[in-house]
């Protein structure tokens, strides 16, 4: 926890170029076999982690161009780029890929399955033969998917609403629904992994009250995978049979109900919302205390929330159909269980602000992004509250107020932390520290480009610019040509982690066990740490947190 | 491109404005709940920045009391505003009994809008200021939104059922409508204008869009056209209820319920005979489902409304 252990200035990082390797790394899981096979039949959950990590950066990217067509194309209000057709294409590819292939597994499938293991002082997961047939079944998904999506082509959204998607739309939405229901099997053997291994695995010593917050926001997270995703699996069945076979179950032409498939759809995706942001708000737990060297302010309250969440998570899924005809009654019971849920996301928020003070900050990449995380999340929760008023979401249900409102929570707060993640836990993987400068400055840029390209959307949502629009009303363009341009930034920032990061691979220096002086196993083991974690395992006899108290710099 | 910035939509209902006093006072709420956490933020940034002096003495890691009270609080002030917000919602289910009706009817990418008087109109929906209108919506084919931003009302049009809204206009003026539901591949260009004249702008409009018989006389055609009245009619041999008055009236069902005979009960009852039977009558009627359309079907239901005033007047 001295000075010496902090990352070097970054200068030094330049000078030293191409540093052969170091003895860590010789002996650690990234050199252990050099061949193709030995990665891509490997068990180690650290190498099943960097393959997730280089699949959902691959389809970010996907996802993220579908995003530039689309924002490019709504420079014009008469939409020059594309036809109709292809609009509604490219914002379906985004959505399917993005909430899917990126969101979902983007944090539990690359940082739960690396440090879990590592948090709580085991060698590896419990089923490390299941996690990686998890990776292929994703794989496997996701490639199909990519490919149905960009040669069959679907133009539903990634809401796949009936009777659109199942009597009246063109393309492949059978192919498509197949491929999402086999990513779905992903989900739900990776949220078994965790369950059992944060239930059998801990070391001798690691109780429940002293686990890592971000294990036990995986751990609601899995809850919620093993749960929610067999719906999915079910409502994706059900379209298939209706669209193949002609079996009345959503269409009214055949006897069938389109609310009954909003609220199966929504009983899964509300919950997958949650799947999409606990594990970021575990993240931003470690960040905060490990910015502030302290205890996260009421532990307690912390862990308990991420359970909350998810247990109320799947009470509130009628709050996406106010409008959508159901009884009126129904409407008001979601919308008080919507403010409800909003109570332990606000308990977080308000215990890591409590965790800041007389902390001793550290203002590195990390922790920025941790920031960023808290103020979009913030903002992101509190217009789900204007939402989730009943009055106030018949008028802004279904335009960009909604979209700005969980860009905010999905972009702004997830992908905020997957950054965060990554930059924090990055030294550990790899074994190098990489450029703080340019760290600071793709994260204060990310937030910038972020609020540019999103604010303004509440501000059309409220005028009445409805989503998935391709052509819009002239008096709508200023606010996206704001949009656009914050997207453009946007897009450059996300590229810049890629590079630093990919650059500190070769001429990053060593970053040695621990290099943010932070608490927590992982940082106990050599970096990057050897092939099973532990030489031998560790025995905690503390809670988790435990930072020195230093009061040498007070003057009071 | 249009160099200005609207911040605020127009807005043309008392409801609207209503909305929009729920909108600012929530939101000053809601700048309440978070400045704290984006000043502190910034603030102990600063102030604790790492290897600066500062007092830390005393930092508390966990304080029961201040947890619950960040939590009770708010929420307490959440429930005020959800009562707020939902007592402005329950009255769009409550629409007033003398609402001027207009059916809609919405498919793959138009509107189309009919007032009781026979006039049809489609994209384009003239009301008169400040008469309760009541809309009663049914789709041809996917789930559309009727959207009027003026009026800050949205309500899904879902294929296979009515759906309903109401207002009341109080500013003249030419206003956007649109869908707000995706519905296909020209989505967005399914709208057009919400037109709401002056009494006498309205009565004119009428006039000029003149037509040759009302909605109720439409399905009376329609109703003898069909065959309806070979069994419905007051000389059929058919042994069928008798549809004078039954617009409002409980119908007691073979199934031992009873239900109350609205627009979406005689909707089911010609499109869907089997789905709820009335008690005492042979199940013998056939569906219309792919022989009527949804503005057919409409034309029937004032047919059958109207029967209830005549039934009064005789």
């Amino acid at each position: 926890m001295t000075d010496t252990a902090l990352p070097q200035p970054e200068s030094s990082n330049f000078q030293n170029e191409g540093l052969s390797e170091t003895g860590t790394e010789r002996v650690s899981y990234l050199r252990a076999g050099h061949s193709l096979s030995s990665w891509l039949l490997t068990t180690d959950h650290k190498r099943i982690a960097i393959l997730y990590l280089i699949a959902v950066t691959f389809f970010f990217f996907i996802g993220g161009t579908a995003a530039a067509l689309i924002r490019l194309d709504l420079l014009t209000p008469q939409g020059d780029l594309l036809t109709n057709e292809g609009y509604n294409r490219a914002f379906t590819i985004h959505g399917v890929i993005m909430v899917w292939f990126f969101l979902i597994p983007s944090i539990p499938n690359t940082f739960g399955n690396f440090l879990i293991p590592l948090m709580i002082g085991a060698k590896d997961l419990a089923f490390p033969k299941l996690n990686l047939a998890s990776w292929y079944i994703f794989m496997a998904g996701g490639l199909f998917t990519l490919f149905v999506l960009i040669a069959g082509g679907v133009d539903t959204g990634w809401t796949f609403y009936t009777p659109l998607s199942s009597m009246f739309a063109h393309g492949s939405v059978v192919l498509a629904a197949v491929a999402v229901f086999i990513a779905g099997f992903s989900s739900i053997l990776t949220g078994l992994n965790f369950i059992v291994t944060i239930h059998k695995l801990r070391c001798p010593g690691m109780t429940w009250r002293r686990l890592p917050l971000f294990v036990w926001s995986i751990y609601a997270t899995s809850i919620i995978l093993v749960l929610a995703t067999p719906v999915l699996a079910i409502t994706l069945v059900l379209i298939a049979a209706e669209r193949l076979f002609g079996l009345g179950i959503f269409d009214p032409a055949l006897g069938g109900d389109p609310l009954l498939y909003q609220h199966l759809f929504w009983f899964y995706s509300h919950p997958a919302v949650y799947i999409m942001v606990l594990p970021a708000l575990g993240v931003a737990s470690e960040l905060v205390a490990a910015a502030a060297r302290k205890p996260i302010f009421g532990y307690q309250f912390v862990a308990g929330s991420s359970i909350a969440i998810a247990i109320i998570g799947f009470l509130v899924w009628g709050h996406h159909m106010f409008v959508a005809g159901q009884s009126m009654y129904a409407s008001a019971v979601f919308s008080f269980l919507s403010l409800a849920v909003a109570v332990p996301s606000g308990i977080k928020v308000y215990n890591w602000t409590a965790t800041l003070y007389k902390g001793h900050i550290s203002l590195d990449p990390p922790f920025l992004f941790a920031m960023s995380f808290i103020g979009l999340f913030t903002v992101g929760g509190l217009t789900g509250l204007i939402l989730a008023m009943l009055a106030i979401d018949v008028h802004v249900h279904d335009t960009y107020f909604v979209v700005a409102h969980f860009h905010y929570i999905m972009v702004g707060g997830t992908v905020s932390a997957f950054f965060g993640a990554l930059n924090y836990w990055w030294p550990k993987m790899i074994g190098r520290t990489y450029s703080l400068v340019w760290g600071r400055l793709s994260a204060i840029l990310i937030f910038l480009g972020f609020n540019l390209t999103f604010f303004p959307q509440f501000l059309l949502g409220y005028l009445g610019m409805p989503r998935r629009y391709h052509v819009y009303p002239p008096e709508f363009q200023l606010l996206h040509v704001f949009s656009t341009v914050g997207a453009g930034l946007l897009g450059v920032a996300y590229v810049m982690p890629f590079a630093y990061l990919y650059y500190s691979m070769r001429y990053g220096t060593p970053a040695g066990f621990n290099p943010w002086g932070a608490t927590g196993l992982e940082w106990t083991v050599p970096s990057p740490p050897p092939k099973h974690n532990f030489e031998t395992i560790p025995v905690v006899d503390s809670l988790p947190y435990q930072y020195d108290v230093e009061l040498e710099e007070d003057h009071g | 491109m249009n160099g200005s910035i609207h911040l605020w939509p127009e807005q043309a209902s008392a409801y609207g404005s209503e909305v929009d006093h729920l909108v600012f006072a929530f939101t000053v709420l809601i700048v309440i709940l978070s400045a704290p956490v984006f000043i502190l933020i910034v603030v102990f940034a600063v102030k604790y920045r790492r290897g600066k002096p500062a007092n830390r003495r005393h930092a508390r890691n966990r304080n029961v009391w201040v947890e619950v009270s960040w939590s009770i609080i708010p929420f307490l002030a959440l429930i005020g505003f959800y009562v707020w917000a939902s007592d402005l919602f329950a009255r769009l289910y409550h629409p007033p009994v003398d609402a001027l009706e207009i059916n809609v009817v919405a498919k793959q990418w138009m509107w189309k809008f009919e007032h009781p008087q026979g006039q049809g109109e489609i994209n384009e929906l003239h009301v008169p200021v400040g008469e309760p209108v009541k809309l009663t919506m049914a789709s041809q084919d996917v789930i559309h939104s009727l959207f009027i931003p003026a009026l800050r009302i949205k309500q899904d049009v879902v294929p296979g059922r009515y759906t309903g809204t109401w207002f009341t206009a109080d500013k003249p003026g030419t206003y956007r409508l649109t869908c707000a539901e995706f519905c296909g591949a020209d989505h967005s260009t399914m709208g057009g204008s919400f037109i709401v004249l002056s009494r006498a702008d309205y009565a004119k409009w009428l006039a000029q869009s003149g037509t040759d018989m009302s909605l109720a006389a439409a399905g009376a055609a329609l109703f003898r056209e069909r065959g309806c009245s070979g069994c419905h009619g007051p000389a059929a041999t058919v042994h069928a209820p008798s549809l004078a008055g039954l617009y409002g009236s409980p119908v007691p069902l073979q199934s031992g319920q009873v239900v109350i005979a609205d627009d979406e009960y005689i909707r089911d009852s010609i499109l869907l005979p089997q789905k709820q039977i009335a008690a005492g009558y042979p199940p013998i009627m056939p569906t219309f489902q792919n022989v009527l359309n949804e503005e057919d079907v409409l034309k029937l239901v004032a047919y059958i409304k109207s029967l209830r005033t005549t039934e009064a007047t005789q």
